[in-house]
């Protein structure tokens, strides 16, 4: 048992918060997030450079021997600054797949290029029907000569404006809610049957609306086995949840940060009003909140490749759970106690919250993940 | 960065089961299965084949008799002790007093004190609370006057816990009362022995007898019994009250508490006739405790890493006597849902003596209700959680 960042860990710690501290003030954020793309190239130009991309991937996929806990080093950072740039979609969740259950030919076309900094992803996975059931897939993929016809709809699909290549869930057998029968497919984002309505998200990140009408794609498409994608799939997403709880952990710090020093200097009574008691008790239950989301993301961090399955999914949801309790918390509290200035947009504030607020709904929220762990908990 | 044991944590863990299984008596642990409380014997025997193995003071380093183990080794030996069934060890030498001789006594006193607490020969009390002082300690009023190479002391402690078995007390006495009230605090190792101390029970609301309150009548206490100088007794409290704050999480033993509320769970039936254990709204319930569990248990370990590398134990402990002792009141809480009607029936014969009785319920709802009521004290004993919040807002957020 070790609980210390090997000087390597440590170095990326440091290289990533920089570039936040240098590259990520809030009003310049505030430009990005209006520009075309709603992320910057160059930045992600930078990230490339600078070994973020493949850091989390093993040497024989072409990345640079790291895992779980390098992610959650580069996603806390990037929380505390709300970086923009679509790293979850892209590298934890498009690469999280092909790192799992690539073949050797869609790594090389795919995820080399993408350490590279040459290829954006989406991933493709909510169904209006399915609220946060995985296992619920409506989107149909017919065998269609040596390949196949993909038709349905997908919502929510982060970066899909961005992408190169879409990762799709679509039946292949089976009943609606049954886990078999799902398969995974790497879809080119130019293919034609795909149409997009493209949106904002409540956080200022970019998402769309996919509609896929008879879109064909090749054997060599599939993403792990035919059939068998629910396991390959629902571990990715756990995964990427350990990443989505470090970005939290990096949004809590940043906002209790800011709500101290507020208390510490908003004059009311003529004192500033961290000295009333009441909120001062308010203040050190935001700062318990933040460390216990940061314990249960690390534990998770550590957990997530544990041999044992139930493990695995366990500290997700366990994960999942807190940073909800806990970014609830947070967030709802620092608007509070920065009164009226918090709910408007002129204060980073209130972005941190709104983040916060999506966390707590991306890939299940805290109920749905409470569920899960306690029939986990009571299954093993 | 790793949460993985080594096969040699592995087989450390095997020595402490091994261990605790040769010397912890089938009474002993059938008290603690069944929820009933131990006595002054129980506590010795236990801590006395701990001192004879040198594991009584496990968190001391070699230098004075403890085995010096890594926050692995901690960790390791509090889980397997609780998984046995083995009673807590008695804090008040090995966790509080023990480290304020050893970081700030003379050798004279760590040579005459340190051995018999490293044995668990002699048993320790903690003279800290008043009737006027309780959160606001800095205003003790118990008197300590010089009186040639003596101090005289006068006085009264009260919630003393196991002042009733113990043969030591250590006390924060005023011994200035001209100076602000921090500076005139001193602190004084007392013989229970000695003339003029009176010990008086002090009955909780479960009928219980842990808590006393302590009167001193012109104590003779010899000025050698003094740790350190004069007047700094406050300083060596709140590096006790530090100390004190990481021991009582209770980590482990709530990890087993939450075990025990999950076997209630399976054998008590829902409203539905099903387990209780399958209705989705007590499950969830145990879940969220669960889990609020196992950010305690990060945390500590977080905390006590740190301290492996140099750190003493900051303020931020704090958080962890909060939340632990929030979540010791919370699987009480839902032990006493979990048995339903069978929390009403009051059997203290079951739970304080050791009687063949038959409980009127089930045996496991027989402590539910006595231990939920007791379980009430954690929020306010070590510092009520209010005064850990004021803690942590001045000393960690600097408001």
């Amino acid at each position: 048992m070790d609980l210390s960042y090997s000087d390597e860990q440590k170095q990326i710690k440091e290289g990533v918060e920089r570039f936040v501290r240098e590259q990520y003030a809030f009003d310049t954020r505030r430009k990005i997030a209006g520009s075309e793309k709603g992320w910057l190239p160059e930045n992600w130009a930078k990230f490339a450079e600078l070994g973020w991309l493949g850091m989390s991937f093993s040497e024989a996929d072409g990345g640079f021997g790291g895992g779980a806990i390098e992610t959650m080093i580069a996603m806390e950072a990037f929380g505390s600054g709300l970086v923009l740039e679509p790293y979850l979609p892209t590298v934890v969740m498009g690469g999280g797949l092909l790192a799992a259950g690539g073949s050797a030919a869609q790594k090389e076309a795919l995820l080399a290029p993408m350490i590279a900094g040459e290829k954006q992803f989406a991933v493709a996975y909510v169904e209006k029907q399915a609220r946060f059931n995985l296992a619920d897939v409506a989107v149909v993929a017919k065998k269609d000569g040596a390949g196949y016809a993909i038709s349905g709809h997908k919502g929510v699909v982060y970066n899909a404006a961005s992408a190169d290549t879409i990762f799709v869930t679509a039946r292949t057998s089976g009943g609606q809610r049954d886990e078999k029968g799902i398969t995974v497919f790497a879809v080119d984002a130019k293919s034609a049957g795909i149409t997009r309505r493209d949106y904002p998200t409540q956080d200022a990140l970019r998402a769309s609306e996919l509609t896929f009408d008879n879109v064909k794609v090749g054997a060599d498409s599939v993403v792990g086995k035919v059939d068998d994608g629910h396991a390959l799939f629902e571990g990715v997403i756990d995964r990427s949840i350990v990443a989505l709880c470090a970005e939290a952990v990096g949004c809590m710090d940043a906002i209790n940060k800011a709500t101290l020093e507020y208390i510490k200097t908003r004059k009311q009574f003529g004192v500033p009003i961290g000295k009333f008691q009441v909120l001062q008790h308010r203040m050190v239950d935001c700062f318990t909140n933040a460390q216990e989301a940061r314990s249960m993301t690390l534990m998770a961090a550590l957990k997530i490749d544990d041999a044992d399955a139930t493990v695995r999914k366990k500290a997700a949801s366990g994960a999942k759970v807190q940073i909800g309790k806990s970014g609830k918390f947070c967030g709802q509290s620092a608007v509070q106690m920065h009164g009226g200035m918090g709910v408007t947009d002129e204060l980073s504030v209130s972005h941190y919250f709104k983040r916060l607020t999506m966390i707590e709904t991306l890939f299940g929220n805290q109920q749905h993940h409470l569920s899960r762990y306690a029939n986990l908990s009571v299954a093993a | 960065m790793d949460l993985a044991l080594s096969a040699e944590d592995r087989a450390f863990a095997d020595e402490v089961r091994a261990f605790a299984r040769a010397n912890l008596s089938p009474a002993t642990i059938a008290k603690t299965r069944s929820g009933r409380h131990y006595d002054r014997d129980d506590h010795l025997a236990w801590q006395r084949a701990l001192g004879k193995r040198g594991w009584h003071v496990y968190t001391w380093p070699k230098k004075y008799g403890g085995p010096g183990w890594s926050v692995t080794q901690r960790f390791l030996f509090e889980n397997v002790l609780a998984e046995e069934g083995a009673p807590r060890i008695l804090p008040f030498g090995p966790k509080m007093v023990g480290p304020v001789i050893y970081t700030f006594g003379n050798e004279e006193q760590k040579r005459r004190f340190l051995p018999d607490i490293v044995t668990s020969n002699i048993l320790w009390c903690q003279g800290y609370s008043e009737p006027g002082s309780g959160s606001d300690l800095a205003s003790l009023r118990t008197r300590a006057v010089r009186d040639g190479d003596h101090y005289v002391v006068n006085g009264q402690k009260t919630w003393t816990s196991a002042a009733h078995w113990a043969d030591w007390i250590f006390c924060l006495v005023r011994t200035d009362t001209d100076a602000k009230p921090q500076e005139g605090i001193s602190f004084l190792l007392i013989d229970m022995k000695s003339p003029g101390i009176t010990v008086k029970p002090i009955i909780m609301l479960d009928g219980a007898h842990h808590v006393n309150d302590v009167f001193f009548d012109n104590v003779r206490v010899p000025a050698v019994n003094l740790i350190g100088k004069e007047g700094e007794g406050w300083t060596y409290a709140k590096f006790l009250l530090a100390n004190e704050r990481l021991g009582i999480a209770e980590v482990a033993a709530s990890k087993r508490g939450v075990q025990g509320l999950r076997d209630i769970a399976r054998a008590e039936l829902a409203d539905d006739g099903g387990k209780l254990i399958d209705d989705m709204g007590f499950r969830e319930k145990i879940a969220d405790l669960d889990l609020q569990l196992s950010a305690l248990e990060m945390s500590e370990l977080r905390a006590l890493s740190t301290m492996q590398l140099g750190g003493a134990p900051g303020p931020e402990v704090s958080i962890l006597k909060i939340r632990g002792s929030e979540i010791q009141q919370r699987i009480a809480e839902l032990a006493c849902e979990a048995v339903g009607n069978y929390a009403m029936p009051y059997q203290p014969e079951l739970l304080f003596r050791d009687s063949n009785e038959s409980p009127i319920g089930p045996a496991h709802a027989v402590p539910a209700a006595a231990r939920y009521l007791n379980m009430r004290k954690t929020s306010i004993y070590g510092g009520t959680n209010e005064i850990q919040k004021n803690v942590i807002s001045k000393m960690v957020l600097g408001l």
